[in-house]
């Protein structure tokens, strides 16, 4: 009966379904690197934000240097938007990589503090390093993507390429990634790390390139996602890693931190309260919808959506 | 019964330091070396830092003492703040005196503490920062949309500032002294009460907490209750510096001065200067504290000076390099000396796993010979 009597009201709320969707597959796709880091070396990895927000630095200026005429074609769009994700993701995996040989991996044997405040620091000189690149201000990104509606100029629900976009790299990475846990030897052996590194360790598998493989996975991700962001929202600032980071630790939380479909999940969770928050409670109410749903989450069921209860190791 | 404990008179670091603050502002040469070297008052600058000192002890009872990460201690600091600015400005009809500020944004803060706290607190380490620090955004925003109470982005003012006797008229716009004594007085207040607390039932139960909960549990503790008042006193201090932060700066600033960077900013204080010291944390507040408000803008001043044509690039600039000091800091403080430039004996035999177990348990008492220990144990051998 609301059907027949309300179609802008569904027209609505599929549009906001989209929204939420599309941004929670974004998000989605940076929790990924939290919750991997996360389940296997317990750390909280404060500056994998940051490294999303210099990946989106990289593509501006390579985009820069690729696509300097006023109105490209879009096979030159195409062909340096390629270039650019596989130049962004190289980057991002291998400074994730030597960040974790840097600063990480001498600290592998401390109390537990001791790498997360490296982090905050490392994340600090990430943001440094984007205010040097990009400077103070909002940057703006060339909107290379049409904006045109898939569905026709009359449709009332919008869905763009530039949703399609999204989507089309997520879901077939987030597959990929939950294949390559499951089936590859090295991703036995990321499994097997995160359960017991010191079992791991006797069973003959190298627990040190486990995880160097691990933090150049999700930060090759987190340049997968520095893509994204950039063609689809077209700004860019050095602080843009912090608030993002701060979304896709919550949906790594959200989930169950330490489990892929958990980031998944919850990123999905966090991009539909989103869209679906900003009409009904006020777009300014919005994060601090997601930071309250945070809290009841963790006070009522502290593993997360898909978290099974793990006994604290005494 | 046995003796009381004399220990021969010796004058601590903390308060000689302390002495040193109090007579500074009676010997005006330093202050005049200082801004003719620099063109920058001293005096001007040294309230706002004894002010973080006291948000940083109130930290310091949650991470230091009890070892919970705590991440989102800025809604605290800015719980005191605005409610200097609603109980004390003309927006409001209280208009109450700075003195009822004082006492009620601390009570407020605490409150606020035990309302996240109660329902919190059983969560692991982890995932206990990562609510803190959610907590922290809810705050931020809360305070930036109700701007018809907050005021937003402008901020409540004016705060007045303390009144005071007609028999004791204080210049407290022209004049750096009342403030400076004024903070000064409400920090050294606040380190003797740490410091006693230190050492009392509750300071020692924290300590165990932070060491091992579970033995701790089985000694009799009470884990929830005790991290609970932890939460309650570092939330109340918390509150405490808000105030003065508001009526120093006669305005509740911006709601930008309450967010994650000022919490984390206070986290990095403790860290550097040594977590669960009082001593180290001063320092710590000293050093950054100091390093951004008097130290940046004097090199800057300098570069300009001398490369007058430098202006505009940020990386020209001493500031645009602020965060990179702060990180290559907190990373080279943690690879090479994790429990801090002074740290807390216990601190470093948890940092340092491997040293510590050649060296004898230290018992949590106050004493320190055995003599003294039985002495404490009411003279039984």
């Amino acid at each position: 009966m609301l059907l027949a009597a309300e179609p802008a009201l569904w027209d609505s709320l599929a549009q906001y379904l989209i929204n939420g969707l599309t941004f929670g597959a974004l998000i989605a796709l940076i929790a990924l690197g939290y919750t991997m880091v996360y389940g296997i070396v317990e750390l909280i990895n404060f500056a994998h934000g940051d490294l999303f927000m210099l990946g989106c630095f990289l593509l501006l200026t390579v985009v820069d240097l690729l696509l300097p005429a006023k109105d490209p074609s879009s096979i030159t769009i195409v062909l340096a938007l390629g270039f650019g994700l596989i130049v962004t993701v190289l980057f991002c995996g291998v400074l994730n990589c030597g960040v974790d040989y840097l600063v990480y991996r001498p600290l592998r044997n401390a109390p537990k503090l001791a790498p997360l405040v490296s982090a905050i620091g490392v994340s600090f000189v990430f943001m440094n390093a984007g205010l040097f690149w990009g400077g103070p201000q909002d940057v703006n990104f060339p909107d290379l993507i049409s904006n045109d509606n898939l569905l026709g100029n009359e449709a009332t629900v919008r869905i763009t390429y530039k949703d399609v976009l999204i989507l089309a790299v997520t879901i077939p990475l987030m597959l990929a990634l939950t294949v390559f846990v499951k089936v590859t030897r090295l991703g036995k052996a990321m499994r097997a790390t995160a359960q017991n590194p010191t079992a791991a360790q006797l069973m003959g598998i190298d627990t040190n390139f486990v995880i160097a493989a691990t933090f150049a996975i999700g930060g090759a991700l987190a340049g997968a996602a520095s893509l994204i962001y950039a063609v689809t929202v077209n700004t860019i600032s050095f602080t843009m890693g912090f608030q993002n980071g701060l979304f896709a630790f919550t949906a790594a939380v959200l989930g169950g931190i330490g489990r892929i479909p958990g980031a998944v999940l919850g990123g999905l969770v966090i991009g539909l309260v989103r869209s679906f928050g900003s009409p009904y409670v006020g777009e300014m109410w919005t994060n601090a919808l997601v930071f309250g749903i945070l809290i009841v989450i963790l006070i009522f069921r502290p593993t997360g959506l898909l978290g099974t209860r793990v006994r604290e190791k005494v | 019964m046995a003796e009381a404990i004399r220990k021969p008179f010796r004058l601590g670091w903390e308060p000689a330091i302390f002495l040193m603050l109090i007579a500074y502002p009676f010997l005006p040469i330093f202050e005049s070396l200082f801004f003719n070297a620099t063109q920058r008052s001293l005096g001007d600058q040294l309230p706002t830092v004894f002010i973080f000192a006291i948000l940083a002890l109130g930290l310091n009872v949650v991470v230091g003492y009890t070892g919970l990460l705590h991440l989102g201690i800025a809604a605290f600091f800015a719980m005191g703040a605005y409610t200097a600015g609603i109980l004390t400005t003309a927006a409001y009809a209280f208009e109450l005196p700075f003195y009822v500020a004082l006492v009620v944004g601390p009570l407020l803060a605490a409150g606020l503490g035990i309302l996240l706290g109660a329902p919190t607190l059983r969560l692991r380490g982890d995932y206990l920062a990562l609510v803190t620090l959610g907590f922290g955004e809810v705050a931020k925003s809360a305070i930036i949309n109700l701007g018809s109470i907050t005021a937003g982005t402008q901020g409540l003012n004016p705060v007045p500032p303390p009144q005071t006797p007609n028999w004791l008229p204080l210049d407290w716009t022209g004049d750096f002294r009342p403030f400076y004594f004024l903070t000064l007085g409400i920090l050294i207040l606040v380190a003797i009460l740490l410091r006693n607390i230190e050492r009392s039932r509750l300071g020692r139960s924290w300590i165990a907490l932070r060491e091992d909960e579970l033995a701790a549990n089985c000694m009799g503790l009470n884990p929830a209750k005790l991290k609970l008042a932890a939460f309650a006193l570092g939330s109340g201090l918390a509150g405490l510096a808000g105030v003065l932060y508001a009526t120093r700066l006669t305005s509740t600033s911006n709601p930008n001065a309450y967010d994650f960077n000022r919490s984390i900013f206070m986290v990095c204080c403790l860290i550097l200067g040594g977590l669960g010291n009082r001593l180290g944390v001063l320092l710590g507040v000293f050093l950054l504290v100091g390093f951004d408000n008097i130290l940046c803008p004097i090199i800057d001043a300098q570069i300009q000076q001398t490369f007058p044509k430098s202006g505009g690039k940020i990386y020209l600039q001493f500031t645009g390099w602020r965060l990179f000091v702060f990180g290559m800091a907190l990373i080279l403080m943690m690879r090479f000396r994790p429990e801090g430039i002074i740290p807390s004996n216990r601190m470093t035999n948890e940092l340092h796993p491997d040293e510590a177990r050649d060296q004898p348990i230290q018992p949590i008492t106050l004493a320190n010979t055995s003599d003294e220990i039985r002495a404490l144990d009411g003279g039984r051998p």
